[in-house]
């Protein structure tokens, strides 16, 4: 038992640094290259700029709070929801009294804005990542009124820009129909600019 | 629940099975050692390691010497992941400027790789610098996946041979499958992965200033890189605390897709490489079979509870299914799809809460971990751990008839009975042992964040994901303090290596018995009759075990959630 442990000893420290060349360095970098080569857009984050400013990922879900924009799902993501460096879902439980107060207190503020409509399900819960970019086409919808009274437009404007915005399930089934929150509310910064 | 959702389910089990012979064969190649088209290209590489290391793959091991060459390798690789993480402060490529990870955290993280669990107290984005996730957790990521292929290959080499005392090489069969499966397959991969979005880069974070004029600081880091190889190998530790549903790890449907795909590719090939290497691809395929039943059976299950949502929301107004902790771009099938694929393995990847789920949906990942990860598995694990449940699945079939037990032409004795019975015993003692200790101390009470039973749940999945080498949780309980850095350390090492060394040990009692060709006395082990009684056993067993847990957390939190109780 002793000479096999021996004999193990060269080729277990030998190859733990080995692989750790090959695997650890070799392997990241060499893609970290090509990435950076073929596909430098996504290997850098898919930024979005406005001439040198970033404005944002085309990936990460962003904080919207006035009612000029179209709102996100709640985030868990940082203090202050949305905080691209600290993701994160809620994770409170179905019987969580925390969880059914939050839920309770953004219907009541959503059925306020727009009373008379049933709320979306996810304008009132918390993604996995804290970082969603999309809301359903409904959760779109359910906000058109809000929106066109504070950009000054018709309903159908608005709702006509959402129809337009909504991307379809590849293939017509591979994931959910759904909205861009960043893309949609770019688009009405352009079509229909804050009074 | 959809047609769409349906579907997706349905699609994502039709490739599945299709991958299950190409991916076997090219399994079967390397279990043969024999040479393939990515020799011309990798093949001084290999030899070359080996030269350096003093290796001679063509020693045959015995099954000691192949345990202990195994353990101490991983040692080694222990070690070395604990040092990079303690020294992150002063080694290089650290962006963020991240100092040393304290004793506990990197105690348990370095297990936590090394044994394929990817277990995770710490939120990467603000723990770990790009260099800690390349060399310290991108290698292990690799290197226990690759580990896990070999123990299989030498449990299957104890079926397949005859009258012999070794079981292969360990440095040759982990060296192969690392150079020539894992590293191929993952470079393509992370390719697929950038050309989809996910970072690939060295720059530690960038500063955005949103549409509403606030800052925002967008961490990112070689994403593309680890996360290829964390699904391929089953490993599942994210590059972001919000793992597979990160946009940035897991940005479209089709990446899901794919993710989900790559968890459970090598482990289908593997029982497709079994049968082929016992001389008779039926039992690979009865094998498949029986996870294929319980694989779907949780998916309808998840599923279905998913969908149906939380009562509790649906009386505040906020109808249809549960969304919390869900993301918009996957919807609910894909969530619970990717929650049952990722238990089934042992992977341990989300792309959705579980924590959040509802509290059957949420049961259904819980009880796939505490079966041992058997439908499918892990790569390699998932397999070797099933066989066990074969061995019990003859034996209980030859005391039912009287007949001596038999497997794929090896008679199975008491001394393989009682090691896969060590084996399979250990994960009810880890889970429910440590769980309990957990459930009593001060420190172990401290770490649930929501109240009631499903504090409990939290508790109890964290220890079943631990000793049943997942990795995934029930991510509110805060689990990165000294208490259960420790006692999650200890559930992993001992999940891991408690299960694998008796696997080796059958190994080697099953080699050197002699070929007892089929007769009219043998039990079938390929028709539906077998595949049934795998799928009682496997059930059973972990029903009696775990039923009475599963009562007190997630059983319990259904009727409090029906019921509209709120804790």
């Amino acid at each position: 038992m002793l000479s096999d442990l021996k004999s193990a000893l060269r080729p277990a420290l030998t190859l733990t640094l080995l692989f750790a060349a090959l695997l650890g360095l070799a392997y990241p970098l060499a893609l970290t290259g090509i990435g950076q080569a073929l596909f430098p857009e996504q290997a850098n984050g898919s930024l979005i700029r406005e001439g040198d400013r970033v404005i944002g990922s085309n990936l990460i879900g962003q904080k919207f709070t006035s009612n000029a924009y179209f709102h996100g799902r709640p985030s868990a993501a940082g203090s202050d929801g949305y905080d691209a460096s600290a993701s994160s879902g809620s994770n409170l439980g179905p019987t969580s009294k925390a969880l059914a107060e939050r839920v309770q207190g953004d219907v009541a503020t959503l059925s306020e804005t727009t009373p008379g409509s049933p709320v979306p399900p996810d304008l009132v819960t918390t993604s996995a990542s804290g970082l969603d970019p999309h809301i359903s086409p409904e959760a779109a919808f359910f906000q058109v009124e809000r929106v066109a009274k504070a950009r000054g437009a018709t309903e159908n404007e608005i709702r006509a820009l959402v129809r337009k915005s909504i991307e379809q399930p590849l293939l017509g089934f591979l994931g959910e129909p759904r909205v861009h929150l960043l893309q949609l509310n770019r688009s009405l910064d352009v079509r229909f600019p804050a009074r | 629940m959809t047609v769409a959702g349906w579907g997706l389910i349905l699609l994502f089990v039709a490739i599945l099975l299709a991958l299950a012979k190409p991916m076997g064969l090219w399994l079967f190649a390397l279990y043969e050692g024999r040479i393939t088209p990515l020799h011309r290209v990798l093949g001084p590489v290999e030899r070359g390691f080996y030269r350096l290391a003093g290796i001679d793959p063509n020693e045959e091991q015995g099954w000691r010497r192949y345990a202990l060459h195994m353990l101490l390798f991983n040692v080694a690789l222990l070690i070395f992941t604990y040092a990079v993480l303690r020294l992150q402060g002063v080694l290089p490529v650290n962006p963020q400027g991240f100092g040393a990870v304290g004793a506990d955290g990197a105690f348990n993280t370095a297990i936590s790789f090394t044994t394929n669990t990817n277990w995770q107290w710490y939120s990467g984005e603000a723990t770990l610098s790009n260099l800690s996730q390349m060399l310290g957790l991108t290698i292990q990521n690799f290197l226990s996946a690759a580990t896990g292929i070999a123990i299989a290959f030498a449990l299957f080499r104890g079926f397949a041979r005859r009258e012999v005392k070794t079981i292969g090489n360990f440095w040759a069969d982990m060296t192969r499958v690392t150079l020539y499966l894992l590293l191929p397959i993952c470079i393509v991969y992370a390719i697929f992965l950038i050309a989809s979005g996910v970072p690939q880069t060295l720059a530690g974070s960038v500063d955005a200033t949103t549409l509403e004029g606030v800052k925002q600081t967008i961490a990112l880091g070689p994403v593309a890189s680890q996360e290829a190889i964390k699904m391929l190998g089953t490993n599942g530790g994210g590059f972001f605390n919000a793992n597979s549903a990160h946009p940035f790890e897991n940005p479209t449907a089709l990446t899901n897709l794919v993710q989900m795909l790559s968890i459970l590719a090598i482990g289908v090939g593997l029982t497709w490489c079994f049968g082929r290497a016992v001389g008779d691809t039926r039992q690979g395929w009865a094998i498949l079979a029986a996870m294929g039943v319980l694989f779907v059976a949780g998916v309808a299950v998840t599923y279905w509870q998913e969908a149906a949502g939380n009562p509790v929301l649906h009386q505040l107004g906020a109808l249809g299914g549960n969304m919390e902790g869900k993301e918009v771009r996957f919807g609910i099938a894909a969530s619970a799809l990717f929650a049952v694929v990722t238990t089934a393995a042992s992977c341990g990847a989300v792309n959705a809460m579980h924590d959040s789920f509802t509290a059957l949906g949420g049961m259904i990942p819980l009880f796939n971990m505490q079966i041992g990860e058997v439908v499918v598995g892990g790569v390699g694990a998932g397999i070797y751990g099933f066989l066990l449940f074969a061995i019990l699945a003859v034996f209980v079939a030859g005391l039912m008839v009287g007949r001596t037990p038999e497997y794929v032409g090896k008679k199975i004795e008491a001394r393989e009975v009682k090691l896969a019975v060590l084996a399979i015993a250990i994960l009810p003692l880890v889970i429910l042992g440590f769980t309990a200790i957990a459930s009593v101390l001060p420190a172990g009470l401290a770490g649930p964040l929501n109240k009631g039973p499903h504090g409990f749940s939290e508790i109890l999945y964290a220890f079943t994901s631990c000793a049943g080498n997942n990795g995934s949780a029930f991510a509110g309980l805060t689990a990165g303090t000294p208490f259960y850095n420790g006692m999650l350390g200890v559930a992993m090492w001992l999940g891991r290596f408690f299960v694998i060394v008796p696997a080796l040990a059958i190994a080697g009692s099953l080699a050197a018995k002699r070929h007892v060709p089929a007769s009219s006395g043998s039990f079938p082990t390929t028709g539906g009759l077998w595949i049934g009684l795998l799928v009682g056993i496997i059930l059973i067993l972990g029903g009696l075990t775990f039923l009475p847990s599963l009562a007190l957390g997630p059983i319990a939190d259904h009727l409090a959630m029906v019921n509209g109780q709120l804790f």
